[in-house]
């Protein structure tokens, strides 16, 4: 990779919008092909206008070198497909063409994600016009055509207490040859309503992109306001920050490992985890009042401190859940009927993950060693480092043990933290935004990488904004791990990845 | 076996005895129910109306009194922060849900929400099946409805229990603003539930549009799409909200 044809930044790094190189989009499209196959990765690809011109962003990252790059090129209403070469793009580039009717020629799979009416303009690329109703879920999708075939729809309301998707199996008998997943009905226009801000709603709207993320999100939205304000954090807040981004992970990572038990049958671990990651949540909310850290996490640190005696009695609680969950997991490891599930059920293979840009727990159980907190690490994480956990089947099974390799390192990182919190303010007064800037936040949330990029305009506020949340890139991940598995397997595939609808949908 | 029967008799049993016995604990920093105090607060300020994200604290248009819209706050309690007067603060009070929309509007009095419906309570009082709607939340909300299914909570021993078709429901459990792309959804769903049928709104979102509202994408709460009998305010709210909710709709507990 030529990294003069890039900008270069560092996680939570800013920059002026003068300095991202203007290239053709056949440079610009040979560039990102060619930086994703020396190692680099896709975090974000997205169109925004620029004085009236249409402007096509990427944003890789690499992982080695801790680097964080970013191109463009103006194009027009159509532009050659990154994806048949960089399969990373796919998801990005229907996108693209859904909201503002920029079409990638030779998209393989150039269908709707979000089902809602593009930017700006007349007709969409699928020609829906700004009167027509988009119904969510109708697409393309493929079909197996044969007598003996036959087509199972689920959703978007599903059996359970579950966010809304739409999948449909194209099965013989039990066995699935494709599944496909629609989503979009969770769309609320977030992206759209943060243009113009930052303001009053801006952290509220971070903190709901993901409810089960609001800490991963909310921290990726103040680093970014940081970022753009070039204000600093004290070690307090962002050991505080840590904490509870931990904290987030384990209560979650605990939920799973219950979720995949339940749709095993096997109860004691079921009911054991639901209730433990429970007492997860309890210790967010002594932190700050809320289970899902509502309210913490602020621009410029934290909103809630803790008290001498708050830290004692978080640590003693979180000895005592942990050594419970231990208890409760190890069950899991040691019975051969839950093995037999979990093992070679749902596989992706490494290749997939890095030809995909998989993230998070599932990229890591394929044996790819992809942890933000490792690879861009901010805040607390540039002191303090958690061991990366991986593990090389990429099945069921390795995704479920990878979540408790992340709970036991997390919990000794918690410990680790608060028995050694900085003595500084928590939060100090952010100013304003650089005006035409560009920032990127990557953060490491439960699911994998959240990546945020704004710009700001000639103002201060924000031109644009840009969410990917982990789930964006691991959507297709579960798609391919259905392939040839039997549609019973769905639950714990499903539970597996644990992906989110409203992060993706926004 | 063995291994299942030691580990199940070292975590012991942590079934709630809510509402028989007390409340589980709440965190020190809970927020639960807001009150106003009208004689401290001074008149014309408008620093709490600047703090609040979701629209929910205004003044009454004739007294120019604070009221406080539980159905649209979102409890981040930047009011009680910014007022000088401590006029508007956060009670440790979780009986947030009532049956009665105007009922969640916060005045200067500490007055009880009533979430009492007395059909409810006559035909599902012993029995009720839930279908859940998720119509464009975060997720939050789904996850702390959720909670009260594990063993610490146990819905079922109320006899409140979800269902996985709405055609076995007695009713809709909804979180989310109601997005555009659920809206059709949230239609066919109500309409598959046999009457006699009830209609529970879950979170500020479902309420009002929370966070969201006036977002092009949304429909600004359930009530809009859906009549709604019962109305849970928070965000999302704490899973004892929920419960207490239910319970007294139901005529379980304490009116």
């Amino acid at each position: 990779m030529i990294e003069h044809d890039f900008l270069s930044l560092n996680n939570a790094g800013c920059a002026g919008m003068a300095e991202i190189p203007v290239v053709d989009i056949h440079i610009f499209r040979n560039t990102v092909i060619n930086a994703v196959t020396e190692g680099s990765r896709i975090l974000s690809l997205f169109v925004c206008p620029v004085d009236r011109q249409m402007r096509l962003f990427a944003v890789l990252g690499h992982g080695g070198k801790s680097r964080i790059y970013i191109v463009s090129s103006i194009i027009g209403d159509a532009y050659p497909s990154l994806t048949p070469a960089c399969p990373q793009a796919e998801r990005f580039e229907r996108e693209i063409a859904e909201q503002w009717s920029i079409r990638p020629e030779g998209h393989p799979w150039l269908k709707p994600i979000r089902f809602h009416h593009f930017y700006g303009g007349p007709a969409d690329v699928w020609k829906h016009l700004p009167a027509d109703w988009i119904p969510p879920g109708v697409i393309d999708g493929i079909k197996v055509e044969s007598d003996e075939m036959h087509e199972v729809a689920v959703g978007p309301v599903h059996a359970g207490i579950i966010e809304p998707g739409h999948f449909r199996f194209q099965c013989h008998g039990e066995h699935i040859y494709h599944m496909e997943i629609c989503l979009g009905y969770q769309h609320r226009g977030i992206e759209q309503a943060l243009v113009g801000g930052p303001d009053q709603r801006t952290i509220g709207f971070m903190e709901t992109l993901a409810g089960d993320t609001s800490i991963g999100h909310a921290t990726a939205g103040c680093q970014m306001i940081e970022a753009l304000s070039a204000d600093n954090v004290s070690a307090r807040a962002y050991a505080l920050r840590g904490i509870a981004l931990e904290l987030e992970r384990i209560a979650n990572h605990t939920g799973d490992l219950g979720a995949l038990a339940g749709d095993i049958g096997y109860l004691p671990v079921a009911a054991g985890c639901g209730r433990l990651r429970g007492d997860f949540l309890n210790l967010t909310a002594e932190i700050c009042g809320n289970r899902f850290g509502r309210g913490l996490v602020r621009p410029g640190g934290v909103a809630f401190d803790l008290s001498h005696k708050a830290v004692t009695q978080i640590v003693v609680r979180l000895e005592k859940t942990f050594k419970q969950v231990q208890s409760t997991v190890s069950l899991l490891w040691e019975n051969p009927s839950v093995l037999a599930r979990f093992e070679e059920t749902g596989k992706i293979t490494k290749k997939l993950c890095l030809d995909l840009g998989l993230v998070g727990p599932v990229a890591r159980a394929g044996g790819v060693e992809r942890d933000s907190r490792f690879e861009f690490p901010t805040g607390v994480y540039r002191m303090a480092h958690i061991p990366v956990a991986t593990c090389h089947t990429g099945d069921v099974m390795g995704r479920a043990y990878v979540r408790w390799l992340e709970i036991q390192r997390s919990t000794a990182f918690i410990r680790q933290q608060l028995q050694n919190l900085p003595i500084a303010p928590i939060r100090t007064k952010t100013g304003q935004l650089s005006p035409n800037g560009i920032a990127v936040s990557v953060v490491e949330g439960w699911r994998g990488e959240i990546c945020h990029v704004a710009l700001t305009d000639g103002q201060g506020r924000f031109l644009h904004y840009k969410v990917v949340d982990p789930s964006f890139h691991n959507w297709m991940g579960l798609q391919m791990a259905m392939r040839d598995e039997q549609i019973s397997d769905f639950p714990i595939c499903n539970k597996s990845f644990n992906l989110s609808y409203c992060g993706h949908d926004l | 076996m063995l291994k299942e029967l030691k580990t199940r008799i070292q975590q012991g049993y942590h079934t709630m005895t809510y509402p028989a016995g007390p409340p589980p604990d709440l965190p020190e920093r809970f927020s639960g129910k807001p009150a106003i105090d009208d004689s401290i607060c001074t008149a014309g300020c408008v620093l709490c109306l600047e703090s609040c994200p979701a629209g929910a604290i205004f003044r009454e248009t004739i007294s120019g009194k604070i009221r406080i819209d539980m159905g649209r706050c979102i409890f981040c309690r930047n009011c009680e922060a910014v007022c000088p007067n401590s006029a508007v603060r956060f009670t440790r009070d979780f009986k947030l849900a009532a049956c009665c929309r105007e009922d969640l509007i916060i005045d200067h009095t500490a007055h009880k929400t009533a979430a009492f419906h007395e059909t409810a309570h006559k035909i599902f009082g012993r029995s009720l099946k839930l279908r859940q709607v998720s119509a464009g939340g975060c997720n939050a909300c789904e996850a702390d409805t959720h909670v009260l299914n594990t063993l610490v909570w146990d819905l079922a021993r109320f006899g409140i229990q979800f269902t996985a078709s709405p055609r076995h429901a007695d009713g809709l459990l909804v979180t989310g603003p109601v997005s555009k792309n659920m809206k059709t959804a949230l239609e066919k769903t109500y309409h598959a539930v046999p009457k006699p049928k009830i209609v529970i709104a879950v979170g500020a979102c479902a309420i009002s549009g929370g966070i969201y509202r006036d977002l092009p994408e949304v429909c600004n709460g359930v009530s809009g799409v859906i009549p709604v009998d019962l109305y849970v305010p928070g965000c999302p709210p704490h899973p004892l909200t929920i419960l207490d909710a239910l319970l007294r709709f139901l005529g379980k507990t304490d009116r």
